[in-house]
């Protein structure tokens, strides 16, 4: 039996997959995930209460960042969905790159403090299961994109150049479920282990430099994606508009 | 038993290994024209420094698969090898 859980010093150890079970109703609930996923969404909840307690006309201090941030992420709907459709993406949008974002920041809080009887509260964003919902969401706002836009009739999509291309396309979907979910749980996976093993060899000042720039490829993360989710409801969109008035090409 | 566990890390560490040759090809190829975009055209910097880390972060995602998949030999595979197996 491989074990890859290393602890050398009692500061640090690793693992991998281990999580803090809850049994709800007979199905198992992982309760570091659930705390955290609730954690970041107060967060932002929180933070945007406290800005839009007292909305001025020229905005100042809390209201002008959330002001810049909302124009960001309606930024983002825009170029990637076009001018004329995005205004009721953009809630959409900006959800989910504030959550990803909070939730992947989240993982730079030092949680192992805190005692749990397994696992730590990390980031939502290391369990698979959160990344897979997240990447459901944007695949059930790709259709829901679609079937607006055309109808029944954006079942052309699957068939657009030409019939030969229906597997291709179905396959299309799941990979897209797929590559969303792994993109994500990979890269911040591959963060905090990167962090974890350089905790491992030198608990002390080492890891910071890495740290600050994992805030920033995290951010990065967030803003793929958004930005992925967005083109893929352009591409809804737009085929929609193909497969209504298939002349106007 | 040994043999399974030897190649399963053997694998785990060529799934990294190999899935890192394209994407670092390709950041290389990508930083270097982003050089000599902003070589010729200091003044659109900001954009192509936009581009740039979003279309690296895209690559970077490829080797990232490869550590999803070492992950799940390190970690999940052994445990279904030694159940497979039982107890030795």
């Amino acid at each position: 039996m491989l074990n890859l859980s290393l602890s050398f010093t009692p500061l640090a150890s690793l693992e991998v997959g281990k999580h803090w079970d809850w049994n709800i109703a007979g199905a198992t609930i992982h309760g570091e995930t659930i705390v955290a996923t609730w954690l970041a969404m107060s967060i932002i909840i929180i933070i945007g209460w406290l800005g839009t307690r007292k909305l001025e006309r020229v905005p100042s201090g809390l209201q002008g960042f959330l002001e810049y941030g909302t124009s960001f992420t309606a930024n983002i709907a825009r170029e990637q969905i076009g001018a004329k459709d995005y205004k009721p993406y953009v809630p959409l949008i900006s959800g989910i790159f504030l959550f990803v974002l909070a939730a992947n920041w989240l993982g730079q809080i030092p949680a192992r403090l805190i005692p749990l009887p397994e696992a730590e509260i990390l980031t939502p964003s290391n369990d698979i299961n959160t990344t897979l919902g997240l990447a459901l969401i944007a695949i059930l706002a790709f259709f829901f994109a679609g079937f607006k836009t055309a109808g029944i009739s954006f079942f052309k999509f699957f068939i657009m150049p030409n019939p030969l291309f229906l597997p291709l396309k179905v396959l299309e979907v799941f990979a897209r479920i797929m590559s969303l979910t792994f993109r994500l749980f990979g890269n911040i996976l591959a963060e905090e282990l990167v962090v974890a093993v350089l905790i491992l060899l030198v608990p002390f000042f080492v890891p910071i430099p890495l740290m600050v720039l994992f805030l920033f490829t995290s951010a990065i993360q967030a803003l793929i994606f958004a930005t992925l989710t967005a083109s893929y409801i352009g591409e809804a969109i737009e085929e929609g508009h193909h497969a209504v008035e298939p002349h106007h090409d | 038993m040994e043999i399974a566990i030897a190649s399963t890390v053997i694998g785990a560490g060529l799934a990294v290994g190999l899935a890192s040759i394209g994407p670092g090809l390709g950041q290389g190829n990508a930083a270097g024209s982003a050089l000599e975009g902003i070589a010729r055209q200091p003044e659109a910097e900001g954009k192509i420094r936009g581009t740039l880390l979003l279309s690296l972060a895209f690559m970077e995602t490829l080797t990232i698969y490869g550590l999803v998949v070492s992950l799940i030999l390190l970690f999940v595979f052994p445990g279904t090898i030694s159940s497979m197996l039982g107890p030795n």
